[in-house]
């Protein structure tokens, strides 16, 4: 069980926490516009890293604001978290392996 | 029977406490602060167990944890629990055990067969002979499972309650031995939040199985009563003795067992037997010791066959003799310390047979100045004896050929104590994702670089000396509290001191050398508790298996619940020794938790019963319980399901339920649906988004039905939301959807359009909401609420209005999900059961019915109207439903884009569709397939399912709804349902509306 | 006109008060319901002055801003539930109470990006107070309740076994009592987590009924 530091409340258990997958994936401005590759690309297709990966988070049993989480796949470790909407942190994405 | 083998002085027992027990039947004493394998012992009982796979004979091999031979049945019907160490169960007054894995009995046991037909019983022998063919395993694994084996499970529902709990602390400290406690002491002396974990009874660790230590100029007794005296004192630390800590996960999150209980004769009632410990450190001192090694030659498994140091410890710490005639058997210094106390408590030892050339250390030399008969550089070959080891044979090594030469003395003995070296506990540390290295002095594995916040101190972490323990353990305390942010300790503060003899020097032989080829002349166990020898190891790499994991999995050493304890180091020394290369090379393999087996009663702590999961009532439900309601569960929701009056059936009930809401008037309690609160002046915008449809015209006052969507284009939800005031609605979800559609709706207004002014709130609960429905809703509802102008103009059908009903503040909603004309009265929860009653009382004159959930889905299917997750299963659009007036052709929402993907504009999609039945009689199944052509048999093409299907009392005969393939051009022709039962019912396909299909029952 | 005793509190049906107060032993932990407690969900900007300020000019005391934070009057109390997010809490206001709040917040907000939700009927208030409260909280809640985590004042949002709670340290206990905590949980779930406290309290000896 993981230790997820919510930006908002601090440090808490995984089990007050949802996940929700890959971050930065942006909805088309324009749905009608792109293909239909693209669309199920946007809907579909995640990205499944071994290493440091940016994923979302909400902390539903808590103040319920959703934010993005740089956590290791392989050691589990969590580097930064930070608000949705935000750029990701400068981290050093290869080496973390 | 006579404790005949107990020291008439000494050791850490009770003797005051005189304690009755039970093994295999026969009635022996024990004393208070035993083992039952200490009890066993003082009374002579060395035969305890059959083996795993061979069925035989074993003994009681150690003292601790790591046993893995004497494993007993205690006690008896749903509290009788299997698999338990005769080793760490506290003797209580009246304990009941048995022997496992034998029939009919211990000493004459019919699988013992086994045994003898064991040159036909490798390892992988039974994947070998029992995979083929494949259906046959089945069959097999019947026999195999009851002829090899452990204990029983019981078969009743366990009596008693556990309890579980979270925790948090500074610094976990695992393990009450010397290191522990001089880390717990640091720790606490610097202010940190410890909690000290001890699976023993008593702290102490290693300290309490010997004789004469001294710490600080103590007695080792008296310096461990002060530690337990200073950490009692301090209110921050928590000491948990008979509290095991068996898993250790991610972010320092390690799960514990405390036995509250199960050492009490009289268990007190308000007490849980067990407690689960989830504890999260912020740091963790791992002091958790060390196990002894066997030594692997051949039938070193008899009964009688101990490790050296565990009959060091039934003498000095339970103050038991192991046997009257002993031969050490040794590759270590630490070996003659065992000799050494054994002698003292006046055992004979015969001899000590010493691998060692040139045996030296400062145990060997008191054992020399004591004149104890010394055989250096030989080895115990063989041993005889079937219930009790009788006789061992020694030869000398060659150190040539590093061989043994043949027999030069054939000792009677009935002990033969071995060790092998020790191997340091690294089962926490491993399964912590440390990586563990290879210490070649020490002959073991030791802890590399930790892979969280864990320390490693004492025996653990190599350190055998007691100084060094001592000296690990308080460093280790103070570093882990420095590193949890608590203040450097008091001044001056040290570590104890004491004497630093381990067990070094050593010399390693991973399997000792015979007089015999490899392989022959008896077995040479390496894993006990799964019965892998020396050979099987040899087995499965001349089969090709290199990989240690693989050895490990083919041959079974090092799994199970034993998890390698004793064997583990000598495994892959003797697989690096067979392919030639270096034991690092080799590698290990890793620890699985938990580390002794733990019972599932601590995983179901109190989620039990009433318990198990949360019950949710509507404020209404005391009514519906009194009224003999059945109920249905509706997520984690207790909804009527139906009312049935005495005598009647679930089909009468119903069938009179729908009537009276068609023929009068029906009475629901809706209040399950959720509820949300959307305010803000985006909110139409925010709606016209989440919804197909469009939102910016409704008025106030208004209500509107809505669809929505996933990404995917698949309808996930329904319902009706409402207009409050200017920027104020009220949403609707289906019973099952209110949490779901809630954060979905708060992860699109923060993550995607933060911009927008839009708040939600779920007032799911905030609202008790009552429907009625039927021809006489509106005379009810004029009477109740007078103030109120229930005209069409007034308040047409799907318009809303604040109003007082019985005197109840109230929102009346005039919407209909069973197509009649139907009120939706929402008034505060704590007034619900005051509205049902008025309602009820009030409608007594035109029959009011309450009606529940199996009565509105005949109403709602009689009229066609869906209910997603019924008529909808993720894989269904609402073009799919024949919903594309609700559809916006104008606007972007959430699933638009994936409607017209070239999947969902096949002319094939399952679309929705009505069904009747040949014989008007005829209740379909819901789920029931449906085809064009019935074949002899499957498979046949299906072309769609029924989805709902009930009898329509209205209608007087049975109407389903069907997904079927291309169903909406499908209207009028004939389908098919072969069921299960071999008939085939002949459907026709019809619109979905059954029952007034211009609306007009909706009007006065 | 509704009369009071047709109003139920959620966990009315249970009769707490004729099982009396429990056995006479001294009791770990005291149990009670709080009926009708007076509650209203506050969304708005928090980065705002504008909506701080009308906030403070009706309720008389700033918003807290920091997590876990509480402020409050004599009349109102206000938990920090998240950015953004406040409840305004009167605990002993009776039914009434939630929507006298919600209306002259509405007021004071007019004009102002926020939104105001009476609540008061959706959820149940348990008060569970003395010695041991930390130690049965703690068994379903994987907070920290150590007194250096969870201070009197402290409020938070978290689950106690399967229910999702608000917990609020309440100010108004003195430390010789032990602590006592105030737990909100949604009106449907009263009974499980009304049951599941009593349960875990059992170790402890529990009196049901306020201090």
């Amino acid at each position: 069980m993981l230790v997820i530091p919510c930006p908002h409340c601090g440090p808490r258990g995984e089990i007050e926490f949802s996940y929700g997958g890959q971050a930065h994936i942006a909805r088309p401005k324009d749905p009608e516009k792109v293909s239909d590759a693209e669309w199920a690309d946007y809907v579909f297709l995640r990205d499944n890293t071994k290493g440091v990966f940016l994923e979302r988070w909400c902390h539903v049993h808590g103040c319920r604001r959703w934010f993005n989480v740089a956590r290791n796949t392989v050691t589990y470790e969590i580097l930064a978290a930070y608000d949705a909407g935000a750029k990701p942190p400068k981290l050093d994405y290869e080496t973390q392996v | 029977m006579t404790q005949s083998f107990r020291l008439p002085e000494g050791g850490l027992i009770d003797r005051d406490r005189r304690l009755g027990f039970r093994f295999d039947g026969r009635d022996y004493m024990g004393y208070a602060g035993d083992t039952l394998a200490a009890a066993l012992l003082a009374n002579g009982v060395h035969l305890v167990g059959r083996s795993f796979k061979y069925h035989r004979t074993r003994g009681i091999l150690s003292a601790g944890a790591e046993e893995p031979n004497a494993l007993i049945q205690l006690g008896e019907g749903a509290r009788s629990e299997p698999n338990l160490r005769a080793t760490q169960i506290e003797l209580i007054d009246g304990l009941e055990a048995r022997s496992q894995n034998r029939w009919p009995s211990l000493s004459f046991d019919i699988g013992a067969f086994n045994n003898a037909l064991s040159r036909v019983l490798p390892s992988g022998f039974y994947y070998k002979t029992f995979m083929w063919p494949a259906s046959f395993w089945m069959k097999y694994e019947y026999v195999i499972r009851h002829a090899a084996g452990l204990g029983e499970a019981p078969r009743g529902r366990d009596p008693d309650h556990y309890d579980k709990t979270f925790a948090h602390c500074d610094v976990l400290v695992v393990g009450g031995g010397p290191a522990g406690l001089a880390a717990a002491l640091a720790a606490g002396r610097a202010g940190a939040r410890v909690i000290l974990a001890e699976q023993d009874s008593d702290l102490g660790g290693s300290l309490l199985g010997t004789n004469g230590t001294t710490i600080d100029g103590q007695p080792a007794a008296q310096w461990i009563a002060a530690a337990r005296a200073e950490l009692a004192a301090m209110d921050q630390v928590t000491v948990l003795t008979r509290t095991l800590a068996y898993g250790y996960f991610d972010h320092n999150f390690i799960a514990m067992v405390e036995r509250v209980t199960d050492h009490l004769g009289e268990k007190p009632g308000h007490l849980p037997r067990q407690r689960l410990w989830k504890l999260r450190a912020k740091q963790v001192v791992l002091a958790t010791g060390a196990i002894e090694r066997p030594l692997v030659f051949a039938d070193n498994d008899r009964p009688g066959i101990m490790l050296a140091d565990a009959c060091r410890t039934y003498v000095n710490r339970y103050a038991v003799r192991s046997g009257n005639k002993a031969v050490v058997f040794t590759n270590n210094d630490g070996g003659y310390t065992a000799a050494l106390d054994m002698a003292a408590a006046g055992v004979n030892v015969r001899a000590v047979v010493d691998l060692r050339a040139n045996p030296e250390g400062p145990a060997t030399e008191r054992a020399e100045a004591q004149g104890l008969h010394i055989m250096p550089g030989s080895a115990v070959v063989g041993t005889s004896g079937e219930k009790r080891v009788k006789q061992v044979r020694v030869g000398r090594v060659d150190p040539g050929s590093g061989r043994a030469l043949a027999v030069s003395e054939t000792l009677d003995c009935d002990i033969l104590a071995m060790s092998g070296g020790w191997s340091p506990a690294l089962h926490l540390f491993s399964q912590s994702r440390g990586k563990v290295v290879f210490d070649e002095a020490l002959g073991a594995f030791v802890p590399g670089d930790p892979a969280q916040g864990a320390h490693s101190a004492g025996a653990c972490n190599g350190a055998f000396g007691l100084a060094d323990c001592l000296a690990q353990g308080h460093a280790a305390g103070r570093d882990a509290a420095k590193d949890a942010g608590c203040k450097p300790g008091r001044d001056g503060a040290r570590a104890p001191e004491a004497e630093n003899h381990g067990f070094l020097p050593a010399q390693w032989a991973w399997e000792v050398p015979s007089d015999k080829p490899p392989g022959r002349g008896g077995k040479a166990f390496v894993d006990f508790q799964n019965d892998v020898t020396a050979n099987d190891l040899r087995l499965a790499l001349r089969e090709g298996y290199h990989s240690i994991e693989h050895v490990k999995r083919y041959t079974t050493t090092g799994m199970g619940t034993d998890q390698g304890k004793t064997s583990n180091v000598n495994a892959i020394g003797i697989v690096a020794k067979t392919m030639g290369r270096e034991i690092p090379e080799v590698g290990v393999t890793t620890f699985r938790p938990p580390y002794t087996p733990v019972t599932f009663g601590i995983f179901a702590g109190r989620d039990v019963d009433g318990l198990l999961d949360p019950v949710r009532k509507t404020p209404i439900h005391s009514w519906h319980e009194q009224a003999g309601a059945a109920f249905e569960d509706v997520g984690q929701w207790k909804r009527p399901w139906y009312f049935p009056k005495p005598g009647e059936t679930m089909h009468q009930a119903v069938n009179r339920e729908v009537k009276a809401a068609r023929d009068s008037l029906g009475i629901m309690d809706a209040t399950t649906l959720g509820k949300i609160d959307i305010q803000g002046k985006d909110t139409a915008e925010f709606l016209n988004r989440v919804y197909t449809n469009a939102w910016s015209k409704l008025a106030v006052g208004r209500c509107r039905y809505g669809l929505m969507l996933n990404e995917a284009g698949m309808v996930i939800d329904d319902g009706v939301t409402a207009r409050l005031g200017e920027n104020h609605y009220l949403m609707t979800t289906t019973t099952g959807n209110a949490a779901p559609v809630l954060a979905q709706l708060e992860e699109f207004l923060q993550t995607e359009w933060p911009d927008m002014e839009v708040f939600v709130t779920s007032v799911t609960e905030q609202f008790a909401t009552v429907t009625i429905a039927g021809p006489n809703a509106k005379p009810l509802l004029r009477e109740l609420a007078a103030d109120l102008d229930l005209s069409t103009e007034a308040l047409p059908h799907m318009a809303i209005a604040p109003g007082r009903v019985a005197g109840i503040d109230a929102r009346i909603a005039r919407i209909s999900f069973t197509g009649e004309m139907s009120y939706e009265i929402n008034v505060p929860a704590s007034c619900g059961l005051a509205l049902w009653h008025a309602l009820m009382t009030a409608g007594a004159k035109y029959d009011i019915t309450p009606y529940g959930t199996e009565a509105m889905h005949v109403l709602r299917a009689e009229k066609g109207f869906i209910i997603v997750g019924q008529e909808t299963d993720g894989s269904v659009t609402p073009i799919d439903l024949g919903m594309d007036w609700i559809v916006s052709k104008k606007k972007d929402f959430i699933g638009k884009r994936a409607l017209s993907r070239p999947d969902m504009l096949k002319p094939d999609r399952k679309q929705l569709v009505g069904l009747l039945s040949e014989n008007p009689e005829e209740v379909l199944p819901e789920g029931a397939q449906l085809v064009e052509r019935v074949l002899p048999k499957p498979p046949m093409p299906m072309i769609g399912h029924v989805s709902s299907s009930y009898h329509s009392p209205n209608l007087g005969r049975s109407i389903a709804l069907a997904m079927i393939k291309g169903g909406q051009a499908r209207m009028g022709q004939t389908v098919l349902a072969p069921l299960a039962d071999g008939t085939t019912v002949t459907c026709k396909v019809v619109s979905p509306v059954f029952l007034d299909p211009e609306g007009t029952r909706l009007n006065d | 006109m509704i009369e009071s005793y047709l109003r139920q509190s959620p966990l009315a049906h249970l009769a707490l008060a004729a099982h009396g107060p429990g056995s006479g032993k001294p009791a770990g932990v005291h149990m009670a319901e709080r009926p009708f407690p007076g509650l209203v969900n506050l969304r708005g900007p928090g980065d705002n002055a504008n909506f701080h300020g009308a906030f403070k000019a009706a309720a008389g005391y700033d918003l807290p801003v920091e997590a876990g934070a509480t402020a409050g009057s004599a009349n109102t109390t206000a938990l920090w539930l998240g950015p953004g997010e406040w409840l305004i809490l009167d605990a002993r206001g009776g039914p009434k109470s939630g929507p006298r709040i919600a209306e002259s917040l509405r007021a004071a907000l007019a004009g102002i990006s926020a939104a105001v939700t009476d609540i008061s009927e959706s959820r149940a208030c348990i008060r569970i107070s003395g010695a041991k409260a930390r130690a049965v909280l703690q068994k379903g809640c994987p907070l920290d309740f150590h007194p250096r985590h969870f201070a009197q004042g402290q409020c938070a949002q978290s689950v106690l076994a399967r229910a999702a709670i608000l917990l609020h340290m309440t100010p108004d206990e003195t430390a010789a009592d032990g602590p006592a905590f105030d737990v909100y949980v949604a009106r449907s779930f009263a009974e499980y987590t009304w049951r599941w406290l009593e349960d875990a309290a059992r170790e402890f000896g529990v009196a049901r009924g306020e201090r």
